[in-house]
């Protein structure tokens, strides 16, 4: 039972991400909303980290598993890839290493400054 | 076979678990980073489809009840992320720099190579939400006048391609801290992406999760500043 409740709440949220999604016009999904609620809630303590943990760790543990249907969609997608397959292909790869490169070597250089102030 | 598949509501996720379980099989098997579960779970399951001669919307059919808990389990992110409320507030400058530079460089970087491959307008927008998550990205792209089927393509394979070489790019990039690492997966490969780093660790996970959130709704603000270059 415990685990339905814990269900039943996240469900909620995700419910009232998608009436914001509904309401709201920006291009915005309602898993995003409820993500933000759900750590607003949190961090004001109206939701008890309890009350969601362990459905929570489980759905997230699970979450590779659901994106096997959206990739299995690529099957349909090829024929409309094919036409620009070499430039998606290299702004495809390219994109990833500049954005790692970027995010992470910004990250890691602040990170390391802060720790040579804080000595 | 195909008025089975047209009658069960089981078949189309029970493959897709089952391909998705060789894949865990030969990664514990091989000790491989190259058995990535979730690319050999979509081969292998297009493949089935293929010899069988089933299409998408069949497969779909059953294979939509494992997705139906995409949206629950993003929401449930929030949670390792409040696990990480310290974390977060002793480094919200580097966080907060960082997924910044990765928004601009995806941005920057789509429009030097659409710009470089004498890209079309229309085909340029398509590309430049390919960083963020689906639902954000498609809504980008068809605002801006792309073509939001390929824009989805695109984002998907993001995500696989970040998930499957996200380590060895990092480890070659020398990208030390798990914080840093965090943030790359996200805001390179949003949310397909972050099940990586859910694996990896707990902070890297946590810091993946804040950056598909952040990521993806700086792209809704900077992406429309960016269209119109070409």
């Amino acid at each position: 039972m415990k685990y339905l409740k814990q269900f039943l709440l996240i469900l909620l949220i995700s419910l009232i991400g998608e009436i914001l999604h509904y309401y709201i016009n920006l291009p915005v999904p309602a898993s995003i909303y409820g993500m933000v609620l759900l750590f607003a809630a949190l961090c004001l303590k109206i939701i008890k980290l309890e009350q969601v943990k362990d459905t929570g760790k489980f759905l997230v543990n699970i979450m590779p598993v659901m994106f096997i249907p959206a990739g299995v969609g690529l099957m349909d997608s090829f024929s409309v890839l094919k036409p620009i397959i070499v430039p998606a292909t290299v702004i495809l790869a390219v994109t990833v290493i500049t954005v790692m490169f970027a995010t992470g070597k910004v990250s890691d250089a602040i990170i390391k400054a802060e720790k040579k102030e804080g000595k | 076979m195909k008025d089975l598949f047209l009658s069960s509501l089981f078949i189309g996720a029970g493959i897709s678990l089952l391909a998705y379980f060789s894949g865990v099989y030969l990664k514990n098997r091989f000790k491989s980073g190259i058995f990535n579960p979730l690319l050999i779970a979509i081969v292998l399951t297009i493949a089935f489809l293929k010899i069988l001669d089933i299409d998408y919307e069949t497969y779909n059919m059953s294979a939509k009840y494992i997705s139906y808990f995409l949206t629950p389990a993003t929401v449930s992110l929030a949670i390792p992320l409040y696990e990480e409320l310290e974390l977060l507030k002793r480094h919200y400058k580097a966080i907060t720099a960082a997924i910044l530079s990765g928004v601009v460089t995806s941005l920057v970087t789509v429009f030097l190579l659409s710009k470089i491959f004498g890209l079309t307008h229309s085909e340029y927008v398509t590309f430049l939400p390919k960083s963020i998550t689906t639902a954000i990205g498609m809504g980008v792209s068809e605002e801006l006048g792309g073509y939001v089927t390929i824009t989805v393509a695109v984002i998907v394979l993001t995500g696989v391609f970040g998930n499957i070489f996200g380590e060895l790019i990092l480890k070659l990039l020398k990208v030390k801290e798990p914080i840093s690492k965090g943030l790359a997966y996200g805001t390179a490969s949003h949310a397909i992406g972050t099940a990586k780093a859910m694996e990896i660790g707990e902070i890297e996970g946590a810091m993946s999760s804040l950056s598909v959130c952040v990521a993806g709704i700086l792209t809704v603000i900077l992406a429309p500043l960016f269209a119109n270059l070409i």
